[in-house]
């Protein structure tokens, strides 16, 4: 049995009187591959923050259980966490301009992880990251080592972005809409790097989107999330020919497709609805009872888990 | 400002806005000596005694409680000349900074808006103007022409303006490039408007801002100018006379230069306070 | 069906690049014309260039049969009530210090079809017709979400009862189940008001879908135009065909297969398509030497099908 990268359980994320994350649960080994899917206020990100510890001051978080490359990350000390972050587990965001040091070249940023998580020496390290830069798809890369972020573009400060989380040789990678803001022939091929880069090194890999389709073919099982809880886990083939829960089949619904007739829509929804007890679903769902109004625990049906009344 | 007082009254402050509390309340008591002058001053300025000259404060030993700050050489009451200094400071402060900023903001404005040739006009005049010896322009003028309050104010716009029209006009170029400027022209909305009501609203944030520390500079320089003899109105003392007067009686009645000088440096504080504190509010949260 | 805007011999440089070339296409008064492309290939500036919010270095862009390349300002203006635009990014596109009521009222009051006052209940009905709450009027745009940001906008695009509504990429920066119904929702008005679109995007399922013909963008030249049903299923040009390929499908059989294939590191595509070479030469597996030397004129395929492509020629 392999060990778990990543272990978590009962994560709850709050900011002020929101809950933007409960209940939340996930635990990934090596060479294993997660997607995570939910709309935006789906809580996806802040559990993704959580799980590094790099969520904004003034959130409250709370897990029963986390561990991260088997610390307790609760217990752990930020001196711990920071050699955590790097090392065991990466993270690469949708806009690396936003995550890359504007005022230092590409080819320094790396070098810095390198010297920081490996202890490699300033030569062996900008070495070693004009390497990382040739694997990722910059193959001119003594030359554009030298260059800043803003130089590249935004394919290629993705593949920075990527080789910058691999310097610590991590064991987890988070990508978080890592393709979102991409055009559609480089989505492919960053995805394609990433999951060539997932398989040489035998990596954990969790991917968040709210592009099911992309997905499909990247991860192993998949984690539905709404209004900060998990709707349903499946593995990948259950969900998208079997899906269970009524948000995941509306979902694949409403996706636009090249080969099939007209996608129907999902229902508007509602502003702000309350943090009313029950189904955060039930509003918009087609399947809607009188049980809704209680919260549904999830359920497991087949290969999946899916939190609804309507399938019991 | 980085760190926050703990709690008053259970929240946390920060520090920006207790000092620019602060700062406001030694602008509303400078607000009110200058309004109330007629009410709150024990004497008229001008009131000479010369049997009571150069008293001493009151706390001094020779001083008397009738004459709380002590008198200047001849008699005058130095309290109510600080009270009624407070009208000519606040005034020239308050009217060069609104010239300046009217002027400033407008050719500003103008400038990042239109572009071109404007641009390329008010520059240039921009340039020239910072480039150029002001004060001692100034001071030539005004020596040449005389003093007196619409002159003084003029040359203290002249000297203000360039801060409002260099902020005005760097705003102004990065709205230029939004969106909702864009839609607002696609929907069919005539430059006038699209100044008026999308360009002026953005950019006025800032204008106040540059016009608190602008004031603060205004009154500072007036103070210099009249201690150099260029005063604004002969009837009314200004502080900075007082200091100019003052100056010779540092040894034997340091009370005729300190208290003006301390009634400079609370208006100033406090107006630079009041700018920060409405740059902090202003700013981030806006965009 | 007469014509409601063309574009004839539209090229646009800013300084030394060329960011559209000879550009010439047509749309039909009520029907829905996408431009599709990725970032760089000039589809946002042609958007603009047909309200004429820039003007075309050479060229003439006809609106309603009008040249309106040359008009003034005043005149511009004046016809704006009759082509509107929508704009990507909800956040960015309403005055964050206007009340959705008076951003409502202005294109009435612009172009003189009310007063400030009498606006009020074409703003109300606006609201609703974009299946708003009249009563969001008097909040400012901070107050909305994305999706219903962008609702408010297509309210402010066609208050004013315009003919040709130019959308540039109104749904990228919004969820994939807002998506939906905003798509919903300019359905329902082009039915309701008989609207003509020109819909800029980069998503090929969405215009499969919502458009009747598209034209396929590259480094500022037209390289395909048609019917997107057919095309996308058997892309004539090239660039179309790998656009086509590398839209993922929410199939984990497919998308593995996909994810598979190796594809060979790709060069960057050269700015060589101005004045000569095919803008894709640099990467078109099928390229050869008269590709690099030429730029290919757009030829027919079949009916109301064009294809900006070589090989078109080199088949029988």
């Amino acid at each position: 049995m392999t060990a778990k990268l990543l272990d978590i359980a009962g994560l709850s994320v709050r900011f002020g009187a929101t809950a933007a994350v409960s209940e939340f649960f996930l635990s990934v080994a090596r060479g294993e591959a997660v997607g995570i899917v939910g709309e935006s206020g789906s809580g996806k990100s802040a559990a993704m923050l959580a799980v590094l510890g790099l969520h904004p001051p003034g959130t409250a978080v709370s897990a029963e259980r986390h561990l991260l490359g088997g610390t307790d990350v609760r217990r752990a000390l930020p001196r711990q966490l920071r050699a955590l972050r790097g090392s065991v587990a990466a993270m690469i965001f949708q806009d690396p301009l936003a995550a890359l040091n504007p005022l230092l070249p590409v080819g320094v940023q790396i070098a810095e992880v390198l010297v920081r998580h490996k202890g490699l020496s300033k030569r062996d390290a900008t070495l070693a990251a004009r390497a990382l830069l040739f694997r990722v798809g910059i193959h001119d890369a003594g030359a554009r080592e030298t260059k800043y972020p803003h130089e590249f573009s935004g394919g290629m400060r993705q593949r920075v972005m990527i080789a910058a989380a691999l310097a610590g040789d991590p064991a987890l990678l988070i990508a978080d809409e890592p393709t979102t803001a991409l055009d559609v022939t480089v989505q492919a091929d960053i995805a394609r790097l990433i999951v060539q880069l997932q398989r040489e090194r035998q990596m954990g890999l969790i991917w968040v989107t709210h592009d099911l389709a992309l997905m499909a073919g990247i991860v192993d099982r998949v984690v539905v999330m709404y209004a900060g809880r998990i709707m349903e886990v499946a593995p990948v083939a259950a969900l998208y020919f079997a899906p269970r829960h009524p948000y995941t089949v509306a979902l694949l619904a409403s996706l636009p497709r090249l080969d099939r007739k007209r996608a129907s829509p999902l229902p508007a929804p509602q502003a702000q609805a309350a943090q009313a007890a029950g189904c955060p679903f039930a509003p918009r769902c087609g399947r809607r009872m009188a049980k809704c109004e209680d919260l549904p625990p999830l359920f497991e049906i087949g290969d999946s888990l899916a939190a609804c009344w309507a399938l019991t | 400002m980085s760190f926050s007082l703990p709690r008053l009254l259970g929240h946390r402050v920060p520090v920006t806005s207790v000092l620019g509390a602060l700062g406001a309340l030694l602008l509303a008591i400078v607000l009110l000596f200058a309004v109330a002058a007629p009410v709150l001053a024990p004497y008229r300025p001008t009131e000479i005694d010369l049997r009571q000259r150069l008293l001493p404060p009151v706390w001094v030993f020779s001083g008397s409680p009738r004459h709380l700050l002590g008198t200047d050489n001849v008699g005058r009451d130095v309290l109510s000349r600080i009270i009624w200094g407070a009208r000519i400071s606040l005034s020239v402060g308050v009217a060069a900074s609104l010239l300046g900023a009217l002027a400033g903001s407008t050719l500003g404005l103008c400038a990042g808006f239109f572009g071109g040739l404007t641009d390329r006009a008010v520059s240039w005049l921009i340039d020239v103007q910072l480039a150029f010896p002001f004060t001692l322009f100034a001071i030539f003028l005004l020596a040449v022409f005389g003093g007196g309050f619409v002159p003084v104010v003029a040359v203290l716009a002249l000297a203000t303006w360039v801060n409002f029209a260099r902020v005005v006009r760097s705003q102004a170029l990065s709205l230029r490039a939004q969106d909702f400027l864009l839609a607002a022209r696609a929907v069919g909305v005539g430059t006038p408007r699209l100044l008026r009501r999308y360009m002026l609203p953005a950019v006025l944030p800032s204008i106040v801002v540059v016009a608190s520390f602008s004031a603060a500079q205004a009154i500072l320089t007036q103070a210099a100018l009249s201690f150099l003899g260029v005063g604004v109105d002969p009837t009314v003392p200004s502080w900075g006379a007082m200091l100019d007067l003052g100056r010779n009686y540092l040894q034997t009645a340091w009370w005729m230069a300190i208290f003006p000088g301390i009634a400079i440096a609370i208006t100033v504080l406090g107006a630079n306070l009041v700018g920060d504190w409405l740059g902090a509010k202003l700013d981030p949260r806006g965009k | 069906m007469s014509a409601l805007i063309e574009a004839a011999g539209v090229s646009l440089r800013f300084g030394e690049t060329r960011v559209l070339s000879d550009i010439s296409l047509s749309v039909a008064r009520g029907e829905t014309f996408a431009l599709i492309g990725e970032s760089g290939s000039g589809k946002t500036t042609l958007g603009r260039v047909l309200l004429m919010l820039l003007a075309p270095s050479a060229g003439r862009v006809i609106f309603d049969g009008q040249d309106i390349t040359d008009f003034s300002r005043g005149k511009l203006r004046r016809q704006r009530r009759r082509m509107q635009m929508i704009f990507q990014d909800p956040y960015a596109s309403l005055n964050p210090r206007m009340t959705i009521g008076e951003a409502l009222a202005e294109p009435l009051v612009v172009h003189g079809l009310a007063s400030w006052r009498g606006a009020r209940e074409k703003v109300d009905a606006a609201l609703e017709l974009v299946g708003l709450d009249p009563a969001v009027a008097r909040r400012t745009p901070d107050a909305f979400s994305g999706g219903q940001r962008q609702r408010i906008a297509i309210a402010r695009a066609v208050i004013a009862g315009p003919e040709l509504v130019v959308a540039d990429e109104p749904l990228s920066a919004l969820d994939i189940t807002v998506q939906g119904q905003i798509l919903d929702l300019f359905e329902r008005l082009r039915a309701a008001m008989g609207l003509t679109y020109v819909f800029i995007s980069h998503d090929l399922p969405i215009v499969r879908h919502f458009a009747a013909r598209v034209a396929v963008m590259l480094h500022g030249r037209i390289v395909e135009i048609g019917d997107p049903g057919v095309m996308f299923a058997s892309p004539a040009h090239p660039y179309t065909r790998a656009l086509v390929e590398a839209v993922p499908v929410p199939d984990p059989e497919y998308e593995r297969h996909r994810m598979r294939q190796a594809r060979p590191p790709k060069a960057p595509i050269s700015r060589a398509g101005q004045g000569g070479a095919c803008p894709y030469v640099g990467r078109c597996r099928h390229a050869f030497s008269l590709c690099g030397e030429i730029m290919p004129p757009l030829r027919e395929v079949s009916a109301g099908w064009q294809s900006a492509c070589w090989l078109l020629d080199t088949s029988v």
